[in-house]
């Protein structure tokens, strides 16, 4: 399945995809990281969101309400996150702390 | 996490359609099954485009697999299925994800639902299962529209002729092979179950493929009483091309 980068149809998949572009910002795994939504208050795992990589960035939409949540921006020189449709994020952390 | 260059030291035919892949990395750490590569690739000009590919081999010796699926408009999937040549280097970044993972230590039963080529990431799992000393039930429901379209036809075959406690069955959406009884149409409620692995047994259930097929499977896994939290579920889709 194939969709065009601008057709406002195209089927979300999930943030799983974000587990790379996430890891270049942070010390853990993201994508196992709880989100709580700032529209209904759901909780998902930043896996779940529904995940449109069809613009220029990537936008990661509640599974209960489909507000967007989490956008991300990559640039060759610069990453933009924008979280204001996150209230909190619960990050699980492996044993020993965060690797490098 | 840096990106590496990893180098295809093998490449065989899994269908018409898609190509496995094994690349050769200096720095591997392993990778629990379920996790995912990035690839990257640069044109002369300087564009680069990623794809993130699940591992069909977590690659403890320093070599992963992927399964790439070639996607007739894709930008990226036609380059790996088709051109790319052994010895030739691919910048690669990985593993990563740690959602959609299935751990060997775990003994609870396991039911995976594959949509296409969705199965790679579970094929993934039933590998580790059988390269490490786990007991943990394991049952693959595997949809494919077509016979023609079944990936890791005759590994599948044998690791259910000799696996202790493994079923795999292959179900039809499109057209099923002569000798099948289930009329060929899509997962159904039925095809999810089987004593071992009814909700009542708390299986982990792991469900991939597009997201029409994800979302309906997880729908009638609820419908049979599973328990949510217990279905992890990966999309499958267009990042892939």
């Amino acid at each position: 399945m194939v969709t065009t980068p601008h057709d406002p149809g195209s089927a979300h998949l999930d943030g799983n995809v974000l587990a790379g572009p996430l890891r270049e910002l942070f010390a853990v795994d993201m994508t196992s990281a709880r989100t709580e939504c700032v529209g209904c208050g759901q909780r998902a795992a930043v896996a779940e969101l529904e995940t449109y990589l069809g613009g220029p960035g990537v936008v990661a939409r509640c599974p209960g309400c489909h507000a967007a949540v989490l956008r991300y921006v990559r640039t060759p020189s610069t990453a933009y996150l924008d979280l204001r449709g996150t209230l909190t994020m619960t990050v699980p952390m492996p044993a020993g702390g965060a690797e490098s | 996490m840096r990106w590496q260059l990893a180098r295809l030291v093998d490449a065989h035919p899994e269908t018409a359609t898609a190509r496995t892949l094994t690349l050769e990395l200096d720095s591997w750490p392993g990778a629990l099954p379920g996790q995912h590569v990035d690839l990257r690739l640069t044109a002369e000009d300087g564009y680069s485009t990623q794809r993130s590919y699940s591992l069909a081999e977590v690659g403890d010796s320093g070599r992963v697999r992927l399964t790439i699926q070639r996607l007739a408009d894709g930008e990226v999937s036609p380059f790996l299925a088709d051109e790319l040549a052994i010895g030739d280097e691919i910048e690669l970044r990985g593993p990563v994800g740690g959602w959609f993972v299935w751990d060997p230590a775990d003994t609870d039963p396991v039911l995976l639902v594959a949509g296409g080529s969705g199965v790679v990431p579970l094929m993934a799992m039933l590998r580790a299962r059988r390269s490490s000393d786990s007991k943990a039930p394991f049952r693959l429901v595997y949809s494919v529209r077509q016979q023609a379209d079944v990936y890791y036809a005759e590994e599948l075959g044998e690791i259910a002729a000799t696996g202790r406690d493994v079923e795999t069955v292959i179900v039809y959406s499109r057209v099923a092979p002569p000798g099948i009884a289930r009329s060929a149409q899509r997962v159904m409620a039925a095809d999810l179950q089987a004593p071992g692995w009814e909700a009542g047994n708390g299986p982990r259930c792991y469900v991939c493929g597009s997201t029409g097929f994800v979302e309906s499977v997880t729908q009638a896994l609820v419908h049979l009483g599973h328990d949510p939290q217990r279905i992890r579920t990966e999309r499958f889709g267009p990042s892939g091309g």
